[in-house]
C-alpha cells in the first residue's frame, strides 16, 4: 500500500512540506524546533498542527478581541466546549463547528461526521449530548447541483442525529447564490451536565497510561484538516478521500461508554481526535497538562494493513477518543468500554519531558515537542484593506424599493427560501427523542425542559451575511442581537454564544478587513448584551474558484428559561388580543430580502443598530413575558413586519390579525430595521404591559377571521387570507426541491 | 406494576419509555441490557425506539438475536404484556410475535412528526382507556414505519380485530390500509410506530399516549387483586 516514505533532505530539498500546506518559513521554524530537518511523520504533525484549522494562526489577533468572561462562565474557549452555569450545581455545555469543505464535496457524509464531530466535543467534557441545532448555507436552489447539495446535506444530518439519538431541534437557512459552490454547514451541540462531572482534556500524572478508545484507525481523513485551510477549486473532488465517513451507532455506544468512564476517578483527562485525529488530541493533552506523551504505534487499533506512523497520526477516522487513565486502573475502564464492545487500549503514557514521542516498529518514528504543536504555532497579522466596495455602499441613501402590489410582494417574500417554512428540512430531524423538547422547530428559538427541574434552556443560530457584507461591524453587532433577540423572544436570558466564523481567503487584505471588522461588531454585541463568547471555531478559505461567501460568522446562543412558565412562542393565542410592535421602523432596505427580491442583488447600507436601546428593550420584553403579561412574542427580521405578522398566524387554526402600520407602506411592511419585536397581550394586560415596555405601540388586534390585514395611513395595504399565504410560504421549498427535471 | 425497559445497543428512546413510567404514570421500572437472561421479576416489557444495532443489515434483525429477547418471548407466551414501539415494533416483528414487516417510508425519507390516530378497537388490554374511533395526538418518528403483509394475513388481521391504530386523515407513510399498531391474536402483544411515550405530558404538546399505559395498568391490576 505505502511507498517509500521520502527522507528528510528530500523533503527539504524537494519542498515537499508545500504539499502539506506549510511555507517555507514554517518549514524553517519546524527545523529550529527540533534542531535537525524534521522526518516525513514529523512534517505531517507540524503541518496538521499549523493548519489554520486547528492553530488558528490566522485568526488568533482576532479572537483574542472577543469578551469571554463572565461569572456564569466555567469555562471559555480552549477546551472540546465551553461551559456555562445555569444553577442548582449544573451547567449547560455547547459548542458549534464547521464541516463546510467536506459537505462541498460528499455532502451526506461531510454533513453527518460534522455532527459527530461536534457531539463528541461536548461529551469529552462529560456532559450529556441534549440537542442540536444546523445554521446551514446554500445556493439559491436553482441548480441541480445546489439541489443536491442541500438534499444530501439534510439527509447526512438527520441520518447521524436521529441514529445517535441526540434530537436536532432548531437552527437556520439562508439561501444566497454567493454559496452555490461553497456551502456552509456548520453544527451545534448542547449538553448538560453536573458541575461535578466536568472533565477537561489533560494528560497529566507522570506514569499514567495514555489509552485509544473507540473505532479502529484506517486511511480515511488524512490531512482533513490541512484541506480545510486551503480554497475550494474544481480539483477538489479529487480531495473526496480526506472527508470521513461517519457511523453513529459507533458514536451512540462511545457516548454511554464515556458518559460511564467519566463517573469513575480512574480518569484522569479525555479528548476527542477529531480534526488531526491522534495527533492533536495527543499533543494538546500533554501541552495542557505541561507534560509529555509517548505512544507505541503498534498498538493503536488499525482497520487496515500497513498502515504507517504517518498514515496513522495524521488519519481523521471517526469516532475515536484519546483518554488518561491513573496508572494500575487501566481494567475498570477497560471494562465499561468491552460492556459496549469497544476497543480500549493503553497505546503509551505520559511522561515528563514535554515531547511528543512517536514508536512504531521498535523505532522512534517522531520526537517534538509537544508545545511546539500545539501551542507554537505561528500568529500571523494579517494586512487588512477596506474593500472599495464599502465606501460605495455607504455613499447610497437609503430609498425603498419600488413594489406595485403589497400582497404579491409579501407573498413572493414568503416563498423566498431563507424565510420559506423549513418544515421540509425538519420534518426529517428527530427532533423529539429524549423527550425533553417543548417548543419544537419553527418557532424564534428552540426550547428544551432540564429534566427534574423547572429551568429550561432556549438555543439558536443565528447570522444574516448579507447585512456582514454590506457592513461588517454593523452586521455582526446584528448577528448576536438577533441571536440574543430570539432567547428573549422566547422567554429566556441569554447566557453565552458560540460563533462559527465562516469567510474567505485571509491572505486577502479585504477579506481579513472583514474578518476584524465583523468580530469588532460581535464583540461589542456580546459585551452590551452580556453574553461572552465560550468557544467556536473558524473556517477560512471558503471560496470557490477565487470567488469568496459573503462574510458570515455565525453565532450560536443559548440562553436560560428560568421558569417553564416564561416559555413563549411566536404564534398569535386568542382573537381579541392586542397586536403590539415595539421599536421604532425606518426605510432600511440594504441587505433585505425586498431589496433582493427587487433588485436581484444587494447594496447600501446594513440597517442601523443601536446597542444600547437592543439591550433595554430585550430586558424589557423579557420582564414582561416573566410577569406572565405575553401571549406570542416574535422578533422582525427578514422581510419586516409584514413577514413577522403573517409567520404569527401560520400554525394556527383560524386566527388572524387586523393591524393598521404608520409611514410610507413599503418601509412599514417590509424595512428590516433592527431592534423590533412583534408582541401579543391580552386586553386585561395591555397597561400593565405598555408600564413595562415603553416603546410598544398599538397596531391592532388578533382576529378569529383567519384572515392577515394590514391597513396603512390610507387604507388597506393588504388582505387576504391566512391559508394562502400560509401554502406560498409552506410550499416553496418542497416545490423548489422537486422541480429536479 | 413493574415494567422492563430493554436497552439494546442502539436504543435511543429508553429514557422516555423509563420516564414515562416512573414519572408521568407513576409505576415502577428498570432498563434492562440486552443479554439479559431473566425476565421473571417483570410484569410488562417495553421494547423502546432508536436504532437497535445502527439498523445495519435491516431493522430489528440484530436485535431479535440477543438473549433478552429468547426472554421476551417466554413473556409473551407466559401471556405478559409486550409493547414495542418503532424500532421495537420492528424487533417484534422480526421476533414473529407480531406478523408483517416494515418497509422505508413512501417518500424515502425519514419523519418527524405529531399525527392523528384513531383507535379501531378499545377491546384490548392496551387501549381500555379509549373510547373506540377517539382521534388521539400521537409523534411519529421513523424512516421505516411502512406496514406490509400479505393478503391472507391482513384478512386475519381484520377479522380478529387485531389491527389497534390506524392513521387518522393523511397516511404518512404508505402503510397498508393505514395500519400504525396491531396486536397479536392472543391480545398480550402490541407492536406500534408511533410514540406513546412522547406524549404523556402536555407541556410537551400532547398527553393523549398516556392512556395507553394507563390501560396496561387497568388490566394488570384487575388481574392482580
Amino acid at each position: 500500500m505505502s511507498k517509500m516514505e521520502p527522507t528528510a533532505e528530500q523533503i527539504k530539498e524537494q519542498k515537499l512540506y508545500a504539499g502539506m500546506g506549510m511555507s517555507d518559513e514554517e518549514f524553517e521554524m519546524a527545523e529550529k524546533i527540533l534542531g535537525r530537518t524534521p522526518n516525513w511523520t514529523e512534517t505531517g504533525l507540524f503541518s496538521v498542527m499549523w493548519s489554520e484549522h486547528c492553530s488558528y494562526k490566522n485568526s488568533k489577533p482576532v479572537l483574542r478581541k472577543f469578551p469571554t468572561k463572565g461569572p456564569q462562565v466555567l469555562q471559555g474557549p480552549g477546551e472540546g466546549a465551553g461551559i456555562v452555569d445555569i444553577g442548582d450545581e449544573q451547567a449547560v455545555v455547547f459548542k458549534m463547528e464547521s464541516h463546510n469543505h467536506p459537505s462541498a464535496i460528499e455532502p451526506y457524509q461531510g454533513a453527518a461526521t460534522g455532527v459527530g464531530g461536534i457531539i463528541r466535543d461536548v461529551f469529552s467534557m462529560g456532559a450529556r449530548p441534549i440537542a442540536m441545532l444546523n445554521s446551514l448555507r446554500f445556493g439559491e436552489l436553482k441548480s441541480e447541483r445546489g439541489k443536491y447539495l442541500f438534499e444530501e446535506v439534510v439527509a447526512g444530518i438527520a441520518g447521524y442525529g436521529n441514529c445517535i439519538g441526540i434530537p436536532t431541534v432548531g437552527g437556520e437557512i439562508q439561501f444566497d447564490p454567493c454559496y452555490e459552490g461553497n456551502p456552509l454547514v456548520n453544527a451545534m451541540c448542547v449538553g448538560l451536565i453536573d458541575h461535578k462531572d466536568i472533565q477537561r482534556g489533560i494528560a497529566a500524572g507522570v506514569g499514567n497510561t495514555v489509552m485509544y478508545v473507540g473505532a479502529k484507525t484506517g486511511r480515511d481523513g488524512i490531512h482533513g484538516a490541512t484541506f480545510a485551510s486551503e480554497e475550494l477549486s474544481e480539483d477538489s473532488e479529487e480531495k473526496r478521500p480526506a472527508v470521513q465517513v461517519g457511523d453513529p451507532f459507533m458514536e451512540k455506544l462511545l457516548l454511554e461508554a464515556c458518559l460511564e468512564v467519566v463517573k469513575s476517578d480512574a480518569l484522569v483527562g479525555i479528548q476527542d481526535m477529531g480534526a488531526a485525529g491522534l495527533t492533536s488530541s495527543s499533543a494538546e493533552m500533554a501541552s495542557k497538562a505541561g507534560s509529555g506523551v509517548e505512544m507505541n504505534l503498534d498498538l493503536v487499533p488499525q482497520r487496515e494493513t500497513g498502515m504507517t506512523a504517518y498514515e496513522m497520526m495524521l488519519s481523521e477516522s471517526q469516532e475515536r477518543m484519546l483518554i488518561v487513565v491513573k496508572k494500575g486502573r487501566e481494567d475498570e475502564i477497560k471494562a465499561i468500554f468491552d460492556k459496549y464492545g469497544l476497543d480500549a487500549v493503553a497505546i503509551g503514557r505520559v511522561t515528563d519531558d514535554k515531547m511528543l514521542r512517536l514508536l512504531h516498529k521498535g523505532e522512534v518514528v517522531a520526537e517534538v515537542p509537544a508545545d511546539a504543536l500545539a501551542e507554537d504555532a505561528p500568529v500571523y497579522h494579517k494586512p487588512s484593506a477596506e474593500p472599495a466596495y464599502f465606501a460605495e455602499f455607504q455613499a447610497i441613501e437609503n430609498s425603498e424599493p419600488e413594489v406595485a402590489d403589497y400582497k404579491e410582494a409579501l407573498k413572493s417574500l414568503l416563498q423566498a427560501p431563507t424565510i420559506a417554512s423549513k418544515e421540509w428540512v425538519y420534518d426529517q430531524y428527530d427532533y423529539q427523542v429524549r423527550t425533553n423538547t417543548v417548543v419544537a422547530p419553527g418557532s424564534d428559538a428552540a426550547v428544551l425542559r432540564v429534566r427534574g427541574t423547572n429551568k429550561g434552556l432556549a438555543m439558536t443560530t443565528d447570522c444574516n451575511s448579507r447585512y456582514i457584507y454590506l457592513d461588517p461591524e454593523t452586521g455582526g453587532k446584528i448577528a448576536v442581537a438577533e441571536a440574543a433577540r430570539n432567547i428573549v423572544a422566547s422567554g429566556g436570558q441569554p447566557l453565552a454564544i458560540t460563533d462559527c466564523l465562516n469567510f474567505g481567503n485571509p491572505e486577502k487584505p479585504e477579506i481579513f478587513w472583514q474578518i476584524e471588522k465583523s468580530a469588532d461588531g460581535i464583540s461589542a454585541a456580546c459585551t452590551a448584551l452580556n453574553a461572552p463568547v465560550i468557544g467556536g471555531n473558524v473556517s477560512l478559505y471558503n471560496e470557490r474558484s477565487g470567488e469568496a461567501v459573503y462574510p458570515t460568522p455565525t453565532i450560536g446562543m443559548v440562553g436560560l428559561v428560568q421558569d417553564l412558565a416564561h416559555v413563549t412562542t411566536q404564534q398569535v393565542k386568542s382573537a381579541g388580543d392586542v397586536v403590539y410592535l415595539v421599536g421604532e421602523t425606518a426605510t432600511e432596505f440594504g441587505g433585505s430580502e425586498l431589496q433582493k427580491l427587487v433588485y436581484g442583488n444587494i447594496f447600501g447600507k446594513a440597517p442601523s443598530i443601536d446597542l444600547d436601546v437592543e439591550a433595554k428593550r430585550q430586558q424589557a420584553i423579557l420582564t414582561a413575558i416573566r410577569e406572565g403579561l405575553v401571549q406570542s412574542a416574535h422578533d422582525v427580521s427578514e422581510g419586516g413586519v409584514a413577514v413577522a405578522l403573517a409567520e404569527k398566524t401560520f400554525g394556527t387554526e383560524d386566527l388572524g390579525v387586523y393591524v393598521t402600520l404608520e409611514g410610507t407602506a413599503v418601509t412599514a411592511l417590509f424595512s428590516e430595521s433592527q431592534s423590533r419585536f412583534v408582541v401579543t397581550v391580552k386586553e386585561e394586560n395591555a397597561a400593565a404591559f405598555e408600564s413595562i415596555v415603553s416603546d410598544a405601540k398599538k397596531i391592532g388586534i388578533v382576529t378569529d377571521d383567519a384572515k392577515i390585514t394590514i391597513n396603512g395611513d390610507t387604507g388597506i395595504l393588504l388582505e387576504g387570507t391566512v391559508e394562502e399565504f400560509r401554502s406560498a410560504w409552506k410550499g416553496a421549498i418542497p416545490c423548489l426541491v422537486k422541480s429536479e427535471a | 406494576m413493574k415494567f422492563a425497559v430493554l436497552v439494546f445497543p442502539g436504543s435511543n428512546c429508553d429514557i422516555d419509555m423509563y420516564h414515562a413510567i416512573k414519572d408521568e404514570l407513576g409505576e415502577e421500572v428498570e432498563y434492562v441490557w440486552h443479554d439479559a437472561t431473566d425476565l421473571s421479576e417483570f410484569d410488562g416489557i417495553l421494547v423502546p425506539g432508536g436504532f437497535s444495532y445502527g439498523d445495519y443489515l435491516r431493522c430489528g434483525a440484530m436485535a431479535n438475536q440477543s438473549n433478552v429477547m429468547v426472554e421476551v418471548k417466554k413473556a409473551a407466551e407466559a401471556g405478559k404484556p409486550v409493547l414495542g414501539v418503532c424500532n421495537g415494533f420492528q424487533i417484534l416483528t422480526e421476533a414473529g410475535l407480531l406478523p408483517g414487516a416494515l418497509l422505508r417510508n413512501k417518500n424515502l425519507k425519514f419523519m418527524c412528526r405529531t399525527v392523528q390516530l384513531k383507535v379501531e378497537n378499545n377491546d384490548t388490554q392496551f387501549t381500555n382507556q379509549y373510547e373506540k374511533g377517539q382521534i388521539i395526538n400521537i409523534p411519529i418518528a421513523h424512516g421505516e414505519g411502512n406496514y406490509f403483509c400479505d393478503e391472507e394475513t391482513l384478512a386475519k388481521l381484520k377479522a380478529n380485530n387485531q389491527i389497534v391504530f390506524t392513521y387518522s386523515g393523511e397516511n404518512p407513510n404508505g402503510s397498508l390500509d393505514d395500519i400504525a399498531g396491531i396486536i397479536n391474536e392472543r391480545g398480550n402483544v402490541l407492536g406500534m410506530m408511533p410514540h406513546p411515550e412522547r406524549a404523556v405530558n402536555d407541556l410537551l404538546g400532547s398527553s393523549d399516549g398516556l392512556a395507553l399505559f394507563k390501560s396496561i395498568v387497568k388490566q394488570w391490576r384487575e388481574a392482580h387483586v
